[in-house]
């Protein structure tokens, strides 16, 4: 990939403060087609919470969010869509008392010709879409809650990927899965990259991150420590980072 | 039969052998709830009647008269209690309605008796329609008000409707200082019901064909989809035993309401005024349905139609499961909130109508504890106060159940202390059944 182009997204010293805490401070991070960008830090390093800010959720206090280049104003989730940012949370934001198709549509419902929502074609399409992603999704018609964490899950990415995302948001995407089912999300992260999307990725794993991104940037205390390519730093380079808020000393790198 | 198990309502079913019961349920895909408030409220009726029979030596419960009074007097609370359950629904709660429907009543009277007159003449034919617009303009914006202030202002259901219980019980009071106000339009009085307020047997009949089309069209339209999606469909003799049900449940009620004549110095004052002959053996003239009742089942199946197939119903049953969810999806969860709270307004200013409209009047004390009915109806129906659970079928139901309890009561002759004792223990039982039966299917 080269530099030269412009990024996918890039966020510019952005701030967020909840009640005189700094739970953001001046971070600043680009994304570029095809890529993908590893978040790590302590809990409470502020990850999730810079995330949010790009994907509507909290409106930050300073710095400016572009995307191709251009200014954007995402002032709510539904702006974030429009600039086609679609974003798993870690708590999956699954409406528990409705079913996969009514979750993996919601705020985007398929309508009929009259305006009302048309179920069996939203079924049907979660029906394809859960064929390429989990094929031994069957319980289509159950709520949310009645389903494993990984099935959960599936509905949550499902619902990201159905979409025609451009730039991705993936927080804790394989916290509640089984090791086939992490192979299956990894396996989905390098196609959608091949695809030309831009990935953010927050994980505590910080040997699945070495293997899924292509850098990695380190968090601590709301402050952005650096961020580096993963094949310049070794694991315990990025431990350092995360522990001690170190940046890598660049001989350490030859 | 079908493989397809996710269709199955009852998931505690599948662990167990087929029994004929279970293979009915999972082939038709019928609602054991629904199934199980039937039957509850069956066993009601039948015991009310029989108690009468035993006891009292007449059952007067099941008969086309009491029926029939019944479903008038349970349209007023039921039509509340369809907006209740999206307030619900959404972690909500609405203790206010009450004083807004003895509000809205009294505006409305104020308007047909003082007002309108004076601005267009007395008996005009649009008076009972503005008279109502004002009803429901008030009522509408009164919910507004309220969700305004829940959404934006931060500030709890529970006490903004608190505080709109006192405030507008109050406000009904000084509209006209307390004064009752009467009489009301004629015209606006059918809506109260009344063997004027009703459509008469050919009307009735007119309605049950055109329910019964409905049933069978939406069984064939449901039926093209499914097979054209190539989903499982019921088998033959089930949908075969849904239209017979179906159209039998219809065409029973009309029966029914047609089987309840006039009574006597009506039909002779009818006589008088028109002066038809009296056909040998007597004049019978049926009711019908009655119009407020046709009202309750107009927006019963309005609201059915908003929550089952509109996007805003979707986001009501979201925003209940997980408010944050729902946010997160760009749903304007607050503006959602006005707007139910409004069309919680809308239909309590509808109620308004029917309930002075039987009355004949409007007095400031209208309505007064009908909150606390319609939210056990909705409870009743299986509307869960922890949020994104909830029918309109089953609130309005609950209506049919809280009514039945009171009226059987009435009927068999128990005075007021042992009714509220009674319908107070039954919706706490009601509760707890549900809770049971939520455990078992999980």
């Amino acid at each position: 990939m080269t530099q030269t182009q412009t990024p996918l997204v890039e966020l510019r010293d952005i701030s967020i403060s909840f009640g005189g805490i700094r739970a953001v401070d001046h971070v600043s991070l680009d994304l570029y087609p095809g890529e993908v960008v590893g978040l790590l830090g302590h809990n409470g390093a502020g990850k999730s919470t810079l995330i949010k800010i790009l994907s509507g959720a909290y409106q930050r206090d300073g710095g400016e969010i572009l995307i191709d280049g251009e200014k954007a104003e995402i002032a709510s989730p539904r702006d974030a869509r429009d600039y086609n940012i679609e974003t798993i949370y870690q708590t999956l934001a699954l409406a528990d008392n409705l079913d996969a198709p009514s979750n993996l549509f919601l705020g985007r419902e398929l309508t009929n010709s009259i305006g009302f929502v048309d179920d069996a074609r939203m079924e049907a399409e979660t029906r394809k879409i859960m064929a390429r992603l989990n094929p031994n999704f069957k319980k289509l018609k159950e709520p949310v809650s009645a389903l494993s964490g990984g099935q959960r899950q599936s509905v949550a990415i499902a619902r990201a990927v159905y979409f025609n995302a451009r730039i991705l948001i993936m927080d804790e995407p394989t916290a509640a899965l089984g090791v086939h089912e992490t192979k299956m999300v990894a396996d989905l992260i390098q196609e959608l990259k091949k695809q030309g999307l831009g990935i953010f990725l927050i994980s505590h794993d910080t040997r699945e991150m070495m293997e899924l991104c292509d850098r990695v940037s380190v968090m601590k205390n709301g402050q952005l420590v650096g961020t580096e390519r993963v094949e310049d730093v070794t694991e315990d380079d990025i431990l350092s980072m995360i522990i001690m808020g170190k940046k890598p000393e660049p001989a350490a790198a030859h | 039969m079908t493989d397809n198990t996710a269709d199955t309502p009852a998931p505690a079913a599948r662990n167990r052998p087929d029994g004929l019961f279970n293979r009915f349920i999972k082939a038709t895909e019928m609602d054991t709830r629904l199934l199980g408030m039937i039957g509850a409220l069956a066993l009601i009726w039948v015991g009310f009647h029989l108690y009468g029979q035993l006891v009292n030596g007449f059952g007067a419960f099941l008969t086309p008269r009491n029926l029939w009074n019944l479903s008038v007097q349970t349209a007023s609370i039921g039509i509340m209690a369809t907006g209740m359950v999206l307030v619900i629904v959404t972690r909500h709660i609405d203790l206010s309605i009450g004083s807004v429907l003895g509000f809205c009543a009294m505006i409305m009277g104020v308007t047909q008796v003082y007002i309108l007159p004076q601005l267009i003449g007395l008996g005009h034919p649009l008076l009972w329609i503005l008279a109502i617009c004002s009803g429901l303009l008030v009522g509408t914006m009164v919910g507004a008000l309220h969700g305004f202030l829940i959404a934006y202002g931060k500030i709890p259901a529970f006490i903004v409707t608190l505080g709109g219980l006192l405030v507008w019980r109050g406000a009904a009071f000084l509209v006209a200082r307390g004064e009752t106000i009467s009489p009301v339009d004629p015209t606006f009085a059918l809506l109260g019901g009344g063997p004027y307020g009703a459509i008469g047997a050919t009307g009735s009949w007119i309605i049950g064909a055109i329910g019964c089309a409905a049933v069978l069209g939406m069984m064939w339209l449901g039926r093209k989809r499914r097979r054209g999606f190539g989903f499982a469909m019921r088998p033959v003799w089930a949908e075969t035993f849904l239209a017979i049900a179906g159209c039998g449940a219809v065409i029973g009620a009309v029966l029914l309401v047609n089987a309840y004549y006039w009574p006597k110095g009506i039909v002779k004052r009818h006589v008088a005024e028109t002066g038809i002959t009296v056909p040998e053996g007597g004049l019978f003239i049926s009711h019908g349905f009655a119009i407020p009742v046709l009202i309750l089942v107009a927006v019963a199946i309005l609201m059915t139609i908003l929550m089952s197939r509109t996007r805003f119903g979707r986001y009501v049953y979201a925003i209940g499961g997980n408010p944050e969810a729902a946010e997160l999806a760009g749903i304007n969860t607050r503006w959602m909130t006005v707007k139910i709270f409004a069309l919680t307004g809308f239909l309590t200013g509808l109620s308004a109508v029917v309930a002075s409209a039987r009355l004949g009047s409007a007095t400031n004390s209208l309505g007064t504890l009908d909150e606390l009915y319609v939210i056990a109806a909705a409870v009743i129906g299986g509307t869960s106060l922890a949020g994104g659970i909830g029918t309109i079928y089953g609130a309005v139901l609950g209506a049919f159940v809280m009514q039945s309890l009171q009226t059987g009561m009435v009927l068999i002759g128990f005075d007021a202390a042992i009714q509220q004792v009674v319908v107070g223990s039954v919706l706490v039982f009601a509760v707890f059944l549900d809770i049971l039966y939520r455990r078992n299917s999980k």
